[in-house]
């Protein structure tokens, strides 16, 4: 058998777990694996920023269920990774970055660029390697991706020495992995799912919770026919958004601190929570003690540290979401055929009011501002849901969530748990690799824009065609919103002002084309110019009201039963169901 | 609430700084922790005493099953276990008092490993209540320097950690 070097022996072992794309950037210490990625069939994209690589692996993974990868040296390289890292970390996606480290000789010794990435990373990601012996680079890298990509998905990272890439060794493939730590259960246990058929057919006022985990495990037509089965409503949590049609008549939308009346009411008022996948994250519940005060709760999650984690559950279900319903459907139908098949109807005709009763709501005058709800809307319907939509976290992405009609699963990509900023650009560029395909829109905040906006170069030599939505209101906008609630409208440090970049050139210089948009009527003619053009990036700097508020809205630390409507509701005197919390500024801070 | 876990570990580098980082940021809080190879030198096996306010003891053993190395992870019921702690106490002890404290030392079955022209260095072991009475015993003369091993416990009988319900991953 003749000798290859570590990193030749790196990259057999990536193509034999199936990489196709790795988003990275050499240096120092890694730079003896990008002597192989010459000759292999990988393709690497060169991204400008570690962050823009990590968003991007991230993007890719959510986009198309793959795991993403992503590559940087030691020292700066590796620590640029980690906001991404922890961002996938919160959100479960599937992501294995290798990292250089100095020589095996140099570890602890304070070496240039030397940094304990592994020591970093172990708080924000599933697992992370680091490789001293050369003949454990294949194994290692079989576990980094069986780990990354199974259970609840995660980041892992492997570190390896530059002179562990250098060794030469006589290659063997991975074995099977066999971790004895790590054994996921997948399979729902049987009394549990009888439990739980019992608690839905004995329930009046059931909503199904689902999250990320229904796209995790490509569950989403199975779900769909759970609803149909029994007629119970659905709740889509951010990183769910699509699992279900939203114009399917059983999908209420989002719920949360900025989620619809119905959805965020239904839970609140339901007497039982079928909680698929989700986390019961604070966004969602809103304070904890007051949510669903009513419901009993059904949580079925891959990983049972999540069950009873926030809230206790009364069926705990550990199991993949995709096993799990399969095993409630037929449990549900014997339940029926026993006991009768529960009606909901009531149930359902009362959270339709509420979804009739309560729509969003914004008011675009031909001759006002420009808001940022018509931009979305417009662009949402012209794109008629059937792109794939990244956002960047804020305003912005809450009326991204809001506006788009989602289709279908893995078309609306996110940093949900870890909310960074900058997430969008990167993570649409990732997304577009993924889905060459695919429309790819990201919806951005001016914000959110800046802080990974140099990969447009990226995007722009990779003759990428993804359009960038730039909400730009000339603020840190939800930060503007929260001084203004919150803070007796005392705004502190967060004006950004439109001019500065100027986007439209911003964009010229990366080689995009850039438009701008200041009124209402030239939002559709910029949408369409944009998706017309197929061989770079586009950036529409829309100028939007710095003055929009993002509605609905659960004040951090309140009960969502205080759910404010905001002013749209103001004017028309509505009266709903729990009171009159228009505006109510007295809840404790809690950001 | 305190419990003592033992918790048996894949024998690899950075394995002990995953757990007690995982402790750290979790915000549970241990108490004591040791940690040695087992009669399987690929398995260690930790002891750790964890501290808890309001949460239940599950939420820490579902964490720790999280960790890729984390191989079984059980509660030790103080009634049903040996609990024991390793104690090296360096005791002031002049002439006059001297043999008082080689009585003390001979009443709690510990032994002297060193002695000093003005100290005694004592070894004794035994449950964290006999320690901390032998601790109390001896302040009286002066403790010049002291160190615990932290707790370690087995369970009573014949079975062990391995023959326990199999662990449940994330």
């Amino acid at each position: 058998m003749s000798e290859i070097t570590g990193a030749q022996a790196l990259f057999q072992a990536l193509e034999a777990v199936g990489v196709e794309h790795i988003f990275g950037i050499p240096g120092g210490a890694i730079l003896p694996a990008y002597d192989p990625l010459i000759d292999s069939k990988i393709k690497h994209i060169l991204c400008r920023h570690e962050q823009g690589a990590a968003h991007a692996a991230d993007g890719y993974a959510q986009a198309s269920g793959k795991v993403g990868v992503c590559m940087a040296t030691s020292g700066p390289g590796a620590t640029n990774l980690i906001t991404g890292l922890a961002s996938s970390h919160m959100d479960s996606i599937p992501v294995v970055a290798i990292t250089g480290q100095v020589n095996r000789a140099g570890i602890g010794f304070d070496a240039f660029q030397e940094s304990d990435i592994t020591g970093i990373a172990t708080p924000v990601t599933k697992h992370t390697f680091l490789i001293m012996d050369p003949d454990e680079i294949a194994q290692t890298i079989a576990e980094a991706f069986h780990i990354a990509g199974t259970g609840r998905p995660g980041p892992v990272l492997v570190d390896i020495p530059k002179d562990v890439l250098q060794s030469k060794i006589n290659y063997k493939p991975a074995q099977r992995v066999d971790l004895p730590g790590y054994q996921p259960v997948t399979k729902p246990n049987k009394r549990q799912i009888a439990e739980a058929a019992r608690l839905m057919s004995q329930a009046t006022k059931p909503v199904l919770y689902v999250g990320g985990g229904i796209i995790k495990a490509g569950a989403s037509q199975q779900l769909v026919e759970l609803a149909e089965l029994t007629g119970i409503p659905v709740v889509t949590t951010l990183m769910a958004r699509g699992v279900i049609p939203d114009d399917h008549d059983l999908c209420l939308g989002m719920p949360g601190m900025h989620g619809g009346y119905a959805p965020v009411t239904a839970l609140q008022k339901a007497d039982l929570l079928i909680g698929i996948g989700p986390r019961f994250d604070d966004r969602v519940t809103g304070k904890l003690s007051h949510f669903a005060p009513d419901a009993k709760v059904i949580h079925a999650d891959i990983d049972p540290a999540e069950i009873g984690k926030n809230r206790k559950a009364d069926v705990p279900i550990v199991g993949d979401a995709k096993a799990v319903i399969e095993a409630l459907i037929p449990a549900v139908k014997e339940s029926n055929h026993k006991h009768g098949t529960p009606d909901y109807s009531a149930w359902r005709s009362t959270v339709s009011e509420w979804r009739s009763n309560f729509p969003y709501k914004y008011t675009q005058k031909p001759d006002g501002p420009l808001k940022p709800q018509y931009v979305i809307e417009r662009l949402a319907q012209i794109t008629d849901g059937n792109a794939i939509y990244a956002a960047g976290v804020g305003q912005h992405q809450m009326w991204g969530s809001q506006f788009i009609p989602f289709k279908r699963p893995r078309t609306w990509i996110n940093s949900g748990g870890s909310g960074a900023m900058g997430f969008g650009t990167p993570a649409a560029m990732g997304a577009k690799v993924a889905m060459p395909d695919d429309e790819v829109w990201c919806i951005d905040g001016d914000g959110c824009f800046q802080m990974t906006c140099q990969e447009l170069a990226t995007m722009a030599v990779e003759k990428l065609p993804v359009k960038i939505a730039i909400i730009n209101n000339a603020y840190l906008g939800m930060v503007r919103q929260w001084q203004e609630l919150f803070y007796n409208e005392r705004y502190s440090e967060v004006e950004f002002g439109w001019d500065i970049p100027d986007y439209v050139k911003l964009a010229e210089a990366y080689g995009c084309i850039g438009l701008r948009v200041e009124s209402p009527g030239e939002v559709d003619s910029a949408i369409e110019k944009a998706r017309g053009v197929t061989d770079r990036p586009v950036v529409i700097d829309f100028r939007c009201d710095p003055r929009e508020m993002c509605y609905p809205m659960v004040a951090a630390g309140s009960s969502n039963d205080d759910i404010i409507l905001g002013p749209e509701y103001e004017s028309d005197n509505v009266q709903h169901e729990q009171g009159d919390h228009l505006y109510s500024q007295d809840e404790e801070d809690d950001l | 609430m305190r419990h003592t876990m033992s918790v048996l570990v894949e024998n690899k580098p950075g394995v002990l700084a995953r757990v007690s980082g995982l402790f750290a940021r979790r915000g549970f809080n241990i108490h004591s922790l040791a940690v040695g190879v087992t009669e399987t030198p690929k398995i260690s096996r930790m002891t750790i005493v964890v501290d808890l306010a309001e949460r239940p003891l599950e939420h820490v053993t579902k964490q720790l099953y999280k960790l890729i190395n984390v191989l079984k992870v059980i509660e030790l019921d103080p009634e049903s276990s040996v609990e024991r702690e390793l104690m090296l106490v360096k005791v002031r002890a002049q002439d006059k008092v001297r043999s008082r404290i080689i009585e003390l030392v001979d009443v709690f079955r510990a032994k002297i490993v060193d002695v000093g022209s003005e100290s005694l260095t004592v070894e004794i072991s035994g449950d964290p209540n006999k320690l901390r009475a032998f601790e109390d015993l001896v302040a009286e003369y002066g403790i010049i320097e002291l160190v615990k091993t932290g707790r370690v416990a087995l369970s009573r009988g014949p079975k062990s950690i391995k023959d326990r319900t199999l662990k449940v991953a994330g």
